[in-house]
């Protein structure tokens, strides 16, 4: 086993709203949803109509890109509506699921005998693919290339994240599974790291390079754990998957067919319950949590990187939480002369630091204007990565491509960025420059 | 609330198409001052640190009222005025018109770039106002505030691009200013008392007897002439201390312009070029407010945590070494500064080029 590592750096948010160890199945959906929206770069081509039929596991569309890569049902029922934006951008393909569940059987489940090809095509045409995230860039996996190596993060930091022993508790077989396809994947090591001290089974799961870490947000960000075990340097290429995924895909193989579901935490204060519920992957956020009220913000995935959804929409397929939070569209008089003990700052300018333990009810007001970068210093505090912030972001605000290589936006993602755009008291769009600036990199290279 | 519904009531007038329509900047600046906007995140990190730059800003000018208003005290103790708050009540009738004069013209200047540009009012200038009056004599007339101040707000930041683009220290800019447009005015031996008395400052003293009149002890309290906030390193420690705690200004460049400016004077010292104690160095001039207010600013200074190690020491090593050898110019901190505001950005360039160097190593490696 090899030496826990500690990170300095970072930020634990202590947010109301935690989801409680109980465990609840949703109610069957009205509707699934399969949105293009999901991932980076991808140009969808259908391949469906609406009144189709079509079963769990069966194409809905394919990325024009690459058009190896599937993305598919995750129940089986009848495609009911396929919803476009402006310039009949596709939004999603919605599917009114079936009483009787059909899931397409998979072509190879002996992992171990089968060709590395037979294995990707497999994951290809049940759509469990999508699920392997390529770095650079945060895309999904190339299925031509050859990853470096491949890392799952056995745990999430982020405020109100998902406690994965909890919900993995049971599934300690279909986890060694899926690691045991990843390990097909790569000529390299596959990487798993989990939290110190709530190792859960994680350290006996065989045939995985195992690490340990200890710190805060974003300790539990597969690229900050890339960086301290191996990085990235120009030209590599490696992947990374989710740990609820590993386990849909082990899941999947053990049971020879398409398996989408999943477990996610419903957290914060405006949730009607908090807790953990059983649903299955793209399940209309109205299935989890009911209705919702006015002035509730529902994010798919956590409080810092997650996506805002609709209340009638559809939780993403990579989110692992539903998050409901009060919106912050009020007023607040003389606000940035009071002493505003309600909410939470990391600066000693206000008086968070007098009770560390406090628990916040955070709303989604951005507590300012925008302004350009004034402070210093401050957002290395908050990556524990040798990458100079705002220099990055400025290269990427320029356009500069030759600099933002240099700088390091191979090993970043915008989700790693959270914490300092949180802090950042000129309230810049960090993570939304660094996507931009990645996608440029895409299209330019 | 009453003044909410009046501000709702009006904004249609200022906004875009409004009658004011031209004001908009002007009244979006007054409105977030009032109110912090109702404005919700839209993309990236859905909660927020309630730290914004009108806090930030607000607590430098916090950390500026001990040396304010000591300074005010001063300018009365100075003219011989009994008791405490007779002195203090002359000295704030004596620099409250610099301060209203520089506020004013800096803000009239600020307001009607971000209008031309239809940007958000920026809030840095609530520190350079009230930073401009503090390192000028007591005596300094009015016009060449006004007249500093806008050739430090145009040439030295809006020309740039404003707040968070100038390369220089906008307050020290506007002393630099009027330190050579009008010498007689900032320099010698009459402006520093506001009852026309004259004599000689500290560092004048040291710099041609090598001894002041003054003990250590009156020196760290303030208790001597000099421009207006400068004179007490004991009030500025005091806001030192806020800004440190606040974690406003950076404790690197603090402690090393502290620890640079004594290096260089024990160079002196042991040269035998100096015959004062070094720390002298320390308590008398600018050196302190230098080292606390100007010398800090994040936008002017160096950005990286190594840059701002060698940017602090050459700050105070080379005040000191301007004090020293320089006879033209017995306060240095003011040219030091400026001047490493000039190098900052390429003292940062070769610490960034160092990461982009171990970033670079790391293919090699590989291959």
């Amino acid at each position: 086993m090899s030496k826990n590592i500690k990170l300095r750096k970072g930020l634990d948010i202590n947010l109301k709203g935690k989801a409680e160890a109980v465990l609840e199945s949703a109610p069957m959906a009205k509707s699934y949803a399969v949105s293009p929206l999901d991932y980076e770069c991808v140009t969808p081509k259908l391949l469906v109509k609406v009144g189709d039929k079509v079963e769990a596991g069966q194409a809905l569309f394919f990325d024009k890109n690459n058009p190896r890569i599937l993305f598919t049902s995750p129940v089986s029922g009848v495609v009911s509506a396929i919803n476009r934006g402006e310039k009949r951008k596709l939004l999603n393909v919605a599917v009114e699921p079936d009483q009787e569940q059909v899931a397409q059987s998979l072509k190879v489940t002996d992992i171990a005998k089968a060709e590395r090809s037979e294995i990707v095509e497999m994951l290809l045409q049940s759509g469990l693919w999508t699920r392997i995230v390529e770095r650079p860039y945060g895309v999904i996996a190339n299925p031509e290339a050859q990853p470096k190596a491949i890392f799952v993060s056995a745990f999430d930091s982020a405020p109100l994240a998902p406690d994965y022993n909890f919900i993995l508790k049971e599934e300690k077989a279909a986890v060694e599974a899926g690691m045991a396809v990843l390990a097909r994947l790569t000529e390299g090591k596959v990487h798993l790291s989990a939290r110190q001290g709530s190792e859960g089974y994680m350290a006996e799961v065989k045939g995985v390079e195992y690490h340990t870490f200890s710190g805060k947000h974003p300790v539990g960000n597969v690229g900050v754990q890339i960086h301290h075990i191996d990085r990235i340097a120009k030209g590599d290429i490696v992947w990374t998957v989710n740990i609820q995924d590993v386990a849909m895909i082990g899941r999947s193989v053990l049971a020879g067919k398409v398996d989408m579901s999943k477990t996610i935490a419903v957290v914060g204060t405006k949730a009607p319950k908090c807790g953990y519920k059983r649903i299955i992957s793209g399940a209309s956020v109205e299935s989890i949590v009911g209705k919702v009220e006015a002035d509730t913000r529902v994010i798919s995935g956590d409080v810092l990187s997650g996506v805002q959804t609709a209340a009638d929409g559809y939780i993403s397929a990579n989110a692992n939480a539903l998050t409901l939070i009060p919106e912050g569209d009020v007023y607040e008089l003389l606000g940035w002369a009071m002493p505003r003990f309600h909410r939470f700052s990391v600066s000693r300018a206000y008086f968070s630091w007098l009770c560390p333990k406090k628990e916040y009810n955070l709303d989604t007001n951005l507590n300012g204007g925008e302004r350009p970068f004034v402070v210093t210093g401050l957002y290395e505090n908050y990556l524990p990565m040798d990458i100079y912030v705002s220099y990055l972001l400025k290269a990427c605000l320029v356009k500069d491509l030759d600099k933002m290589e240099n700088l390091g936006l191979y090993e970043l993602l915008p989700e790693d960025l959270a914490v300092c755009e949180f802090v950042d008291p000129s309230k810049i769009e960090m993570q939304q420059i660094l996507r931009d600036g990645i996608n440029l990199m895409i299209k330019e290279s | 609330m009453g003044l909410r519904n009046f501000v709702d009531k009006i904004k249609p007038t200022f906004s875009e198409g409004g009658k004011l329509g031209f004001l908009h900047s002007t009244f979006e600046g007054f409105e977030t001052f009032l109110y912090v906007p109702n404005t919700v995140t839209k993309k990236g990190a859905h909660i927020r640190d309630c730290n914004d730059i009108k806090r930030v800003m607000i607590v430098v000018v916090l950390a500026l009222i001990p040396a304010t208003l000591f300074g005010m005290y001063n300018v009365g103790y100075q003219a011989g005025i009994e008791g405490v708050f007779p002195a203090f009540w002359y000295g704030f009738l004596k620099s409250l018109p610099t301060i209203i004069v520089s506020y004013v013209t800096g803000l009239a200047i600020e307001f009607a770039f971000a209008q031309k540009r239809k940007h958000e009012i920026n809030e840095g200038f609530l520190v350079t106002g009230l930073l401009i009056p503090l390192v000028m004599p007591v005596t300094i007339p009015l016009w060449i505030v006004a007249l500093s101040t806008a050739f430090a707000v145009i040439i030295g930041k809006e020309v740039f691009g404003g707040t968070g683009m100038n390369v220089f220290n906008p307050a020290l800019l506007a002393r630099a200013f009027a330190f050579f447009a009008y010498t007689p005015q900032m320099s010698g031996e009459a402006v520093w008392y506001a009852d026309g008395k004259t004599g000689a400052t500290a560092l004048e003293q040291l710099g041609t007897t090598g001894e002041m009149q003054w003990s250590a002890l009156d020196a760290f309290f303030g208790f001597m002439p000099g421009s207006l906030g400068e004179t007490s390193t004991c009030a500025i420690l005091i806001g030192a201390a806020l800004l440190l705690f606040t974690g406003v200004a950076s404790w690197r460049i603090m402690l090393s312009v502290f620890v640079g400016g004594l290096a260089m004077g024990y160079v002196f010292d042991l040269a035998g070029m100096t015959e004062y104690p070094v720390y002298y160095h320390l308590l008398v001039g600018g050196f302190a407010f230098g080292a606390v207010f100007m010398a800090t600013d994040p936008v002017t200074s160096a950005q990286t945590n190594t840059g701002k190690w060698i940017y602090g020491l050459m700050v105070g090593a080379l005040a000191v070494l301007i004090r020293v050898v320089n006879p033209a110019y017995p306060e240095g901190m003011m040219l030091s500064i400026l001047f490493m505001n000039a190098l900052a950005p390429l003292i940062d360039y070769f610490v960034v080029e160092r990461n982009i160097a171990r970033r670079k190593k790391l293919i090699k490696n590989v291959k």
